[in-house]
């Protein structure tokens, strides 16, 4: 039987990726979650993380994002989607500098602040 | 009848015009290339955005309790205007179409006795409605020193937009921009941004029904407000190649008209000449005779 779904990532500005995968795992709000063939249809939306492809094939860092699936097909909407391959030493750490100083803000909601906890903890431990 | 120096001098200078438009119009054209690339790459992302949020809204059980952004503030007293325009102009009638279209309305609200307010993106719409529409205008909005707008220059928008609506400073958001058909026709568009029209559309027949996680209205609460930013962006990318392909059009006939006006100058100019030296030989040949 056939077991790979189609997955397609798009960015406002184009179609990052549009390929038939096996599985994905995506930071969902709620969690880390896996999707595989036949998942039940689902609308999510993400947090912080990595999306990954192919168990390691294929690796994005998002912030934010909405996911869809149903009758096996898998989209992800984000607009600050990065290709870990693209991403530097140095790019991570300003990143993770400026959330620093989010963080820091006295005015966050608990959600923003879950949101940049998040974004932190899941940046250090990026290792290229 | 201008002399023959007047004549070689406005020649001159209608053919250096020529070049002008000439260079305009490979420019545009170059750029329009990217711009249409850009505004095709970009509606994958508004048009699945927009079939998540029909899913959403049909799944909500109570409308009572839906997102304003989605069904409204429940009144239809101030409407908010977001004209977008480029930021400059020798595009034909690429602004004038916007900022007409934009007028009408205008112009029905205020006959309703509704308020209005207007926000301006580009420069060349705030200059044709500052006059008139002066008043009613909250902020003015240009890109003019960016080259290409991200959809972080959007999101700043759809930002400002949402913000105005959480401080309950307009019922109804409307945007004005300028629809890419093909590089001859621009329609000029009016689009509601909220509340977010529930469109019958036919094309979604997926009747499944979707998990959500977190609960609906949580996802619309996260969804609607990048929504409004990507219904921008889309606006800008539509603009962008709108613009270009507008100005692509008016300097092709600029440049054609400049053709036709050296043509008729250089016969205008070539029968001066030719009297002048037919005049000469008569007076020659006549001083001649009388001898």
């Amino acid at each position: 039987m056939d077991e790979n779904f189609n997955i397609e990532i798009v960015s406002p500005e184009k179609k990052l990726f549009a390929e038939k995968g096996k599985s994905i795992t995506i930071p969902s709000f709620e969690g880390e979650m896996t999707i595989l063939h036949d998942h039940i249809s689902i609308i999510t939306f993400l947090r912080p993380g990595i999306i990954n492809i192919n168990e390691n094939k294929k690796k994005y860092f998002v912030e934010e994002g909405t996911v869809e699936f149903s009758k096996n097909n898998l989209t992800i909407l984000s607009s600050t989607i990065i290709d870990l391959e693209s991403l530097s030493k140095d790019l991570i750490f300003s990143m993770l500098e400026d959330s620093k100083k989010e963080l820091n803000q006295e005015n966050l909601d608990d959600k923003k602040r879950y949101i940049i906890s998040h974004k932190i903890d899941c940046l250090s431990q990026i290792s290229l | 009848m201008p002399s023959l120096d007047d004549l070689r001098k406005r020649i001159s200078s209608v053919k250096s015009t020529q070049k002008i438009t000439k260079a305009m119009k490979m420019v545009a054209a170059a750029k329009l290339r990217k711009a249409q690339e850009m505004a095709e790459n970009g509606r994958p992302y508004s048009d699945k955005m927009n079939i998540i949020i029909q899913n959403l809204s049909k799944a909500i059980s109570d409308p009572s309790n839906a997102p304003k952004l989605l069904v409204g503030s429940g009144e239809d007293k101030t409407h908010l205007c977001v004209v977008m325009t480029a930021d400059r102009g020798l595009c034909g009638g690429f602004n004038t179409n916007i900022v007409k279209q934009a007028k009408n309305y205008f112009n029905k609200i205020l006959k309703e006795s509704k308020n209005l307010k207007i926000i301006t993106v580009g420069t060349k719409g705030l200059d044709q409605l500052k006059r008139e529409y002066g008043k009613y205008i909250v902020k003015k909005i240009d890109f003019k020193n960016k080259k290409k707008i991200s959809f972080k220059d959007a999101s700043l928008v759809g930002d400002e937009i949402v913000k105005l609506f959480k401080n309950n400073e307009f019922d109804k958001c409307i945007i004005f921009y300028n629809k890419f058909k093909n590089v001859m026709t621009q329609i000029p568009q009016s689009q509601q941004l909220i509340p977010a029209k529930k469109v019958e559309d036919t094309k979604i027949e997926q009747e499944s029904s979707y998990d959500f996680e977190p609960e609906e209205d949580e996802i619309l609460e996260d969804l609607l407000p990048k929504n409004i930013s990507t219904q921008i962006y889309k606006g800008f990318l539509e603009n962008a190649a709108s613009e270009q392909g507008s100005r692509m059009t008016a300097m092709d006939n600029a440049t054609r008209n400049a053709g036709d006006l050296v043509e008729k100058l250089t016969i205008n100019y070539n029968r001066s000449r030719q009297a002048a030296i037919t005049k000469e030989l008569i007076e020659i040949i006549s001083g001649a005779e009388s001898l």
